[in-house]
């Protein structure tokens, strides 16, 4: 049996079941706002980011599989300087959204890091008890050229740590770019060559600090190889994220938010595409999901089970994701659709039309 | 002395019983109540420790408006109220 949470805009789901038979075992924090969740790994712990809409973001976690949760310390900017360059600093030091939670590599065990809105980089080395902003990316004069893609201020939603050494770490901004450290953070470099916006002035729209990718991942297996869906279309390194290759936007269409990736297989991944940035919801009311098997050269349209017509599902950018078999993949939307796929995609299982908006989902990998 | 008390909606996440504790600036008040649940303060404040803009802070039938200062006095026998702002959520 495998067990997925969902994390939505009225709790944590916890969905268990495997084929095409799945039910929801728990809910958790019903009415709060999830913005994130994440499985440890090292731990088998549970971790969740609530958006309070009152009492601003926080961190739970379960150390027995959701019976309890305690309530963690949250990441929070320290105080804002009031001289100086960054006193004129125009984006709020508030942490508004956690967006992204990682946990840091194996040899490392209470280290975890998180992505926020605005865009700053928290790392926790007691397992979440205690969080401390990463100042080299924050403070770098760069990142005042950061923009909110549709939001307010910019987002940090994809951090990856590289699986052959933990101080190596890839960031994604929306709208800021992709950044990198080789020395656990210390210093930074702007990594997002390749990368274009269209709706940029042309002069600058392959600037590196204002492209808007959408969500990056990495494949485990062949770390150099990472993916991204990105405002403007999809695009793939194979140097470790130093430059992006542009990928043809496939059928029905090259916009979207979700992507994700094969750990064994750096040829494959998985993209569920929405009609365009006005028009954010499947082309012509399909639904559908399309997956390369040879690095972006080819695409297959799957659709079996998914809705074919009348569909207004979008899927965010954490809302696609791949069970650690390779194979079972879950899809959710912001219409509060689940679908479940035991075969990568080929075939597709509706597990609920009926949850609140999803954020993002996750795969419990142990415990 | 002054009493600070915590609305249910914020209890539901720390527990918090009604304080009592001198007088002084609302700040200072604040700070002095949530002694007694240092867990309860991110719930109240945000990073820069102003008053969350979606908390309102009432001093007896008076909701302040100042939420970065916080420097209004607050006279013995005030009871100080902090509830969520009936916006957002």
């Amino acid at each position: 049996m495998q067990t997925l949470l969902v994390a939505s805009r009225k709790g944590l789901f916890v969905l268990q079941g495997e084929g095409a038979q799945w039910r929801i075992a728990a809910h958790h924090f019903p009415g709060d706002p999830v913005t994130q969740v994440m499985t440890d790994p090292r731990s088998g712990h549970w971790y969740a980011a609530l958006r309070l809409g009152h009492f601003g973001a926080k961190l739970r976690k379960s150390t027995d599989q959701g019976a309890t949760w305690a309530d963690m310390g949250s990441p929070a900017f320290p105080p804002k300087p009031t001289t100086g360059p960054l006193a004129e600093d125009p984006v709020p030091w508030n942490v508004e959204l956690i967006w992204a939670l990682t946990p840091g590599g194996a040899e490392e065990p209470g280290v975890l890091w998180a992505g926020c809105m605005p865009a700053g980089l928290f790392k926790s080395e007691d397992a979440g008890q205690t969080w401390k902003l990463n100042k080299p990316l924050w403070e770098d004069p760069r990142r005042m050229l950061w923009m909110g893609g549709g939001n307010d201020y910019p987002g940090m939603h994809s951090v990856l740590v590289d699986p052959r050494d933990a101080r190596c770490i890839r960031v994604a901004i929306s709208c800021g770019g992709v950044w990198q450290t080789a020395d656990g953070g210390a210093h930074w470099d702007l990594t997002a060559d390749g990368m274009k916006a269209d709706y940029l002035p042309p002069d600058i729209e392959q600037d590196p600090n204002a492209q808007d990718p959408h969500r990056m991942v990495q494949c485990a297996a062949d770390p150099d190889v990472l993916w991204v869906q990105h405002h403007c279309g999809l695009y793939r390194s194979t140097d470790g994220g130093r430059h992006w290759t542009g990928i043809a936007p496939p059928a029905p269409s090259g916009f979207g938010f979700a992507v994700t990736c094969d750990p064994r297989n750096p040829l494959r991944a998985w993209f569920a595409p929405a009609q365009s940035d006005t028009f954010r919801y499947p082309v012509g009311g399909k639904m559908v999901v399309t997956r390369t098997d040879d690095g972006g050269q080819t695409f297959q349209v799957l659709d079996k089970g998914l809705p074919s017509q009348d569909a207004y599902h979008l899927v965010y950018r954490h809302s696609m994701a791949l069970a650690p078999d390779g194979k079972t993949l879950a899809l959710s939307s912001t219409t509060g659709g689940l679908w479940v796929s035991p075969d990568a995609g080929d075939n597709w299982h509706c597990v609920s039309r009926d949850l609140p908006p999803v954020a993002a989902s996750g795969w419990v990998t142990t415990g | 002395m002054v009493t600070v008390e915590f609305a249910p909606s914020l209890r539901r996440h720390v527990e918090c019983a009604p304080q009592t504790v001198a007088p002084g600036s609302l700040r200072q008040v604040l700070e002095a109540a949530l002694l007694a649940a240092p867990n309860l303060a991110p719930y109240v404040f945000d990073d820069q420790r102003c008053v969350r803009k979606h908390v309102a802070v009432f001093i007896n039938k008076t909701m302040t408006l100042d939420r970065q200062r916080l420097d209004q006095p607050v006279q013995a026998g005030d009871r100080v109220l902090v509830i969520q702002a009936l916006t957002g959520g």
